[in-house]
């Protein structure tokens, strides 16, 4: 008897363990980790002609001769490489599998995962106002920066353009000093990336280190340690894998630096920093338009938030003037006191009563809200996956991003201008029967941010790539369509969106054709 | 040794067939139904002996998080018995915890979760019960703009098992192993918290229960692992402490323990319970001001009640309600519950069998 009770509960023991065991983690498929390593179909050895955004000529920052091939020094170079592939460790075949898959690509998700980490509205005072996040003391609470849609939209723009000056430079001073990579020097090194014809003299994956870290220092502060780790895994992949030699590497980082600061110096005086306006500009905002006969937007937050970025719209573009900004500037929404305004008004109440569950995936896929890396991030995951299938040299990587992300942030400056010029209220404070699918944002309804930037983006994406042209047309349509099935914007918000970020996506389309890189 | 072999057979395919389901709920929210704690005795065997306490086998069941109210009981239908039953039960908050910081949400308000859950106990033997519980369940918020839930959620289905119970004079010691199994019944989306139905997963639990009767006094003690299978989101990008592109969420896996202590005759339990449930490793925080995730770390350290009545004038039918709050928590809502339900007693065949 005894015995078998004995028996009955180890085999229950056992049978738990056997559970326990089998259900350790549940790895999980990622689609940045299959990217294969960056293999150009054309080298684009050319590009250094090609025409910068702020650069006056692409060596209007110098760099100076590399040491000959033939030297000690060098022949010391090739060996640093050779030691480091004697003992490849687990951890360096890694980062060479993930820098590989080129580094534009990387730093492009890097920026991602700090946009989606910083991207959260300061919690209340005691009192029941705000604090703003502060690029002077970014350590305290809130942490700098918050990084909503449009501070998203301006650091991606920022950090693509300077990286596209940047390769134009490198592949200028490529072309220059003319120095072999060191696998040509030496046949007989082992070679752990795809070879490159390009002349190895600077590293490009430095100069995109140098560059990327000294725009992030600006604009993600408090991630300097993690930034810098990550550029020195860079720096590591590059001569591990026999592509660069250290003063490959060296010279990059120097020639990113310099170019960064220009482009840190164009972001001092762009006018974001003064972007969240103040009291008096948010109660002005409130007053101009009830004179109006209008009802002016009120923050549906809980103590009520100032208005997001209000300023935004007065922004410096890299492509816009501040009369184009107005020339493109939708017609005014349908009056609150009008019967279209009404017509609107029900249809989203009729989504609020019959939300199906497909579209509320709909809805959850591009809400890109709080804790994500918004629309702009968004649009640039979907660029990357469609450019690695390209097989893109640096520097055209480089430039497709800039002109997706120049473009990203000019729709945020004219959707942002359009937001501000009305200051029309969502469809939640006119009817507060309405309930929404995702997150009310605490700015104003008309026009949709998600439909400009996903305009913009489409229009954009389907220039660089034409054979998807009809399935960007209709991501963005249904970007834009989310919005209304959320029960957070009206039609007219959604379909003069789109329109806008078309417009302003086709500036960019404008400077493709004209840059030299076709 | 083959019969030995048999039985452990037998025991892991109870095991994988089994479970509880725990639900989620970071907000707090519980639905507590799916376990719930069908502790109707045999009333055919009015034996004490017989009467064992299945209980906890019921209880075991309990979500893990949830509430647990009833669920995890010592007390298990006879052979050939058919119980069934419904549940409701409602929890709210209008605190919760983001990390380690309590905090309000105006923007959300009160939060409740409503429930119906329907429940059946049929008594394969006297120490084998397999036991199914299905919830529909509404989510609403007070304040702000975002719309509320509603559906069915997760189907259950356990098998509790009870390997030994020994009676020496007044005292009767015994030992369950439970184990649950459970699943989405629709297509509820787990990436809207805190207003979703559930998170969405599949998930598999063991639960080792023992329980001491001393006349009509008794404790119960129990511990549970709960695995929780990948689920799938509407998004295909998504932040945890690090981007992940995938519309896959890796779940961490749930450890519970569950205490009991109360009065226990035929006709009432009156039980006062501890439930403490504890998030594995995979977890992470809420972020300040961020939304909630399903793969949070949702930890719960609960008190409450259960009490189940059997009429006396109609002996199978019984009444059972309970209440407990959540004393101390981590990325939950600090929600109060409360509960009240109805199961009946069918005897399928006549011959009741004797203990042997």
């Amino acid at each position: 008897m005894k015995s078998k009770i004995y028996q009955k509960v180890s085999s229950a023991l056992f049978a738990m363990l056997l559970i326990t065991n089998y259900s350790c983690t549940d790895e999980l498929t990622e689609r940045n980790q299959q990217f294969s390593p960056l293999n150009p179909t054309n080298i684009d050895d050319l590009a250094g002609t090609w025409k910068p955004f702020l650069l006056t000529s692409p060596d209007e920052f110098s760099l100076e001769a590399p040491i000959a091939t033939n030297t000690a020094a060098y022949t010391r170079e090739l060996n640093e490489i050779k030691s480091y592939q004697a003992n490849l460790t687990p951890e360096l075949k890694q980062i060479i599998k993930y820098w590989s898959a080129g580094g534009v690509l990387r730093w492009n998700e890097i920026m991602r995962s700090l946009v989606a980490k910083h991207n959260r509205p300061p919690y209340q005072n005691p009192d029941g106002t705000y604090p703003a996040p502060s690029p002077s003391n970014p350590f305290a609470n809130p942490e700098f920066p918050f990084s909503n849609p449009p501070y998203a939209a301006r650091a991606y723009a920022y950090v693509s353009a300077a990286q596209y000056d940047a390769m134009i430079a490198t592949w200028h001073y490529k072309k220059l000093y003319n120095r072999a990579a060191p696998f040509t020097v030496d046949p007989s090194l082992t070679v752990l990336v795809p070879k490159s014809t390009m002349p190895s003299y600077p590293s490009e994956d430095a100069v995109l280190a140098g560059v990327t870290v000294e725009l992030l220092k600006l604009l993600f502060p408090t991630e300097i340690a993690f930034v810098q780790q990550k550029a020195e895994e860079q720096k590591l992949y590059r001569i591990i894998s026999g592509a660069n030699v250290r003063s490959d590497i060296d010279a990059g980082i120097i020639l990113g630096r310099k170019i960064a600061a220009k482009f840190i110096a164009k972001a001092a005086t762009d006018g974001a920093g003064a972007a969240i306006g103040n009291p008096t500009i948010w109660t002005q905002l409130q007053t101009q338009t009830a004179a109006t006969g209008e009802i002016p937007w009120l923050s549906l937050d809980l103590p009520a938030r100032p208005p997001m970025l209000p300023l935004f719209g007065k922004v410096k573009s890299f492509l816009m003037t501040p009369e184009t900004i107005v020339a493109n500037r939708p017609p005014p929404p349908p009056s609150t006191q009008s019967a279209l305004f009404a017509k609107e008004l029900a249809e989203v109440r009729s989504y609020s009563k019959n939300t199906s569950r497909a579209n509320m995936a709909i809805v959850t896929f591009w809400a890109d809200g709080v804790g994500t890396y918004t629309p702009p991030g968004h649009w640039n995951a979907i660029a990357c996956e469609a450019f690695v299938t390209e097989n893109y040299s640096e520097v055209r990587w480089a430039r497709n991003l800039a002109l997706l992300n120049i473009a990203l942030m000019d729709a945020a400056i004219s959707c942002w201008d359009a937001k501000y010029t009305y200051f029309n209220p969502r469809p939640s404070q006119v009817d507060p029967s309405i309930k929404t699918a995702t997150g009310t944002p605490n700015f104003p309804s008309y026009v949709s941010g998600h439909s400009t930037f996903s305009g913009a983006a489409s229009v954009v994406l389907s220039y660089l790539i034409p054979t998807k042209a009809e399935q960007y047309k209709t991501m963005a349509k249904q970007a834009s369509d989310s919005r209304l099935f959320g029960c957070i914007h009206y039609r007219s918000d959604c379909e003069k969106g789109l329109e806008l970020g078309e417009k302003v996506g086709g500036l960019a389309v404008a400077r493709a054709r004209t840059d030299g890189a076709e | 040794m083959a019969s030995a072999i048999k039985q452990t057979i037998l025991h892991i395919l109870l095991i994988y067939f089994n479970p509880p389901n725990q639900k989620m709920l970071f907000t707090a929210v519980t639905n507590n139904s799916k376990q719930h704690s069908l502790k109707t005795y045999n009333i055919h065997k009015p034996k004490p002996f017989l009467m064992k306490i299945l209980y906890l086998s019921c209880l075991l069941l309990a979500p893990l998080f949830i509430n647990a109210q009833t669920e995890i009981d010592a007390i298990m239908m006879s052979k050939n018995n058919f119980c069934f039953g419904v549940i409701y039960q409602n929890s709210s908050w209008n605190k919760y915890w983001e990390g380690s910081f309590k905090r309000e949400n105006l923007n959300l308000g009160t939060v409740t979760t409503a429930s119906i859950a329907i429940n059946a106990n049929y008594g394969l033997s006297d120490k084998l019960n397999l036991i199914v519980s299905l919830p529909y369940v509404e989510t609403a918020a007070t304040a702000g703009t975002m719309a509320g839930q509603k559906g069915l959620q997760d189907l259950s289905f356990t098998v509790k098992f009870m390997p030994i119970e020994k009676t020496i004079g007044i005292s009767t010691y015994s030992l369950y192993a439970i184990g649950s199994f459970s699943a989405p019944v629709s297509n509820y989306s787990a990436d809207y918290l805190p207003l979703s139905l559930g998170l969405g997963s599949k998930t598999a639990t063991i639960r080792l229960m023992a329980d001491y009767q001393r006349g009509s006094f008794f404790t119960t003690l129990s511990a549970a692992y709960t695995k929780r299978a990948n689920i799938q989101i509407d998004r295909n990008a998504y932040y945890t402490t690090e981007m992940h592109y995938t519309n896959e969420v890796d779940m961490p896996d749930v450890i519970a323990v569950n205490a009991r202590i109360g009065y226990r005759t035929k006709r009432l339990i009156a039980e006062a319970i501890l439930d403490n449930a504890v998030t594995q490793s995979g977890g992470f925080d809420i972020t300040t001001n961020n939304m909630p995730f399903p793969s949070n770390t949702m930890n719960a350290l609960k008190a409450g009640i259960n009490t189940k009545y059997t009429l006396k004038t109609v002996p199978a039918l019984s009444v059972v309600g309970g209440y407990n709050v959540v004393i101390e928590g981590r990325n939950i809502g600090q929600s109060t519950t409360f509960y009240g339900g109805l199961f009946y007693v069918l005897t399928f065949k006549k011959k009741v069998k004797n203990e042997k």
